[in-house]
């Protein structure tokens, strides 16, 4: 279920349905996937249509503001709001880069093994810097050290090194949409699994693990 | 002690607070490198020993010295990884133009590193959005002005602005309005 974002409503490909969000939704968007991204301990699906759009829309805000009378009051607002979303999206792009430079093995075999139609959660370019952190690092690894030891130790197999991220880590959240029967695994012998109901509205706090596809899906709001 | 070298490199790290860069200890790793070359031609001599008259009593010893390996190794490549995650952070605490006292304590291979981190963010950077990009090592912090100016009232403003998440209702003659 894709929707489309623009707010120009170009064409989308592949039947999915044209959304055109208000600004204050887009941007309520924009602060939801950036405090999922900040609070969830592995890299989210990649929402690029939401920050072109929000890019977009700085565009426009600027356009705007160049037009407008000087000393005018809404300048100075309209300033500052242009000043909290760029913030808001900057550092939501600087958690995404910051997640893939210390998952890089994982995250990039992540993406050898996925099937089509997989959402990918990296963006396009995000898969070139990557794949150039991962190239960058083992090149220097190898001139530096490895090429200078014996040969049966030349090879690090990256992907056991570099420690993979914690699932297992407490997050915070506030349910939007209603869930029922989700398993909570246990984490000792002594204890056995149950099953809980999600109440719209309530907030827990709970292992990530449980609950990572309803942060993908929308079903929960990471806080 | 086999591996004494490659602990020191890793206590080096350890001891260096968050942020800071050591000069790189070029000798250090020099030497680890070199325990590992004798250790290998060490065992190399005993597994063909082992080979040729069976001498297993010999076993031991190889199982030791390839731990030995094992660990110099990890001990290296984690002292090179730890230094290259602070170069990282140097590039979104200084920018791009590094202040000399840390260049000098680069090795010329960290500093082709970094040159090639600082060119693939680049590239990255410029490819966000549509025309020029978004400097994302810009706005670390949330906008400190919360609070643009206590704006008192004079005239009864009658129209109501809209901004992206808010309405500002009428301005009215009797509050003074905080921004």
């Amino acid at each position: 279920m894709t929707e489309e974002l623009d707010p120009t409503a170009q064409d989308s490909d592949g039947g999915s349905e044209e959304v055109v969000l208000t600004p204050a939704e887009l941007i309520e968007r924009l602060e939801q996937a950036w405090m999922n991204e900040k609070f969830a301990p592995e890299l989210l699906e990649s929402k690029s249509e939401i920050v072109e759009c929000v890019m977009e829309q700085l565009d426009h805000m600027e356009e705007n503001l160049r037009r407008a009378k000087k000393g005018d009051l809404k300048v100075s607002i309209h300033r500052m709001e242009m000043e909290r979303i760029r913030y808001v999206l900057s550092s939501y792009l600087r958690c995404r880069l910051m997640k893939i430079e210390k998952f890089f093995p994982h995250i990039l075999e992540k993406e050898k093994t996925a099937h089509e139609g997989e959402l990918s959660s990296l963006s396009p370019e995000e898969l070139v810097f990557a794949k150039q952190y991962m190239a960058n690092t083992e090149t220097y690894l190898k001139n530096v050290a490895l090429k200078h030891m014996p040969p049966n130790l030349q090879m690090v197999d990256l992907l056991r090194s570099v420690p993979k991220p914690d699932l297992d880590s407490y997050v915070f959240l506030r349910v939007k949409v209603r869930q029922e029967n989700i398993l909570v695994e246990p984490e000792t012998d002594e204890q056995r699994d149950y099953v809980i109901d999600l109440e719209e509205g309530s907030q827990h706090l709970i292992r990530y693990k449980t609950i990572a596809p309803l942060v993908a899906s929308g079903a929960v709001q990471l806080i | 002690m086999f591996c004494e070298k490659a602990m020191e490199l890793v206590r080096e790290l350890h001891r260096a607070p968050e942020g800071q860069l050591p000069v790189f200890n070029e000798d250090g790793l020099r030497q680890v490198l070199e325990e590992m070359k004798a250790l290998y031609e060490q065992n190399q001599s005993d597994v063909n020993e082992v080979k040729s008259g069976g001498q297993s009593d010999l076993i031991p010893t190889i199982k030791f010295r390839h731990c030995s390996l094992l660990r110099n190794r990890r001990c290296a490549v984690a002292y090179l990884y730890d230094r290259l995650l602070r170069i990282r952070a140097l590039r979104w605490e200084y920018g791009s133009v590094l202040p000399n006292a840390l260049r000098f304590h680069m090795s010329a291979e960290e500093m082709e590193w970094f040159n090639r981190y600082k060119k693939s963010l680049a590239t990255y950077m410029r490819s966000l959005g549509g025309d020029g990009g978004l400097d994302i090592t810009q706005d670390m912090k949330p906008p400190k002005s919360l609070y643009i100016e206590k704006a008192e009232c004079i005239k009864d403003c009658k129209r109501s602005a809209k901004t992206m998440g808010a309405d500002l209702k009428d301005l009215s003659l009797d509050k003074e309005g905080i921004i």
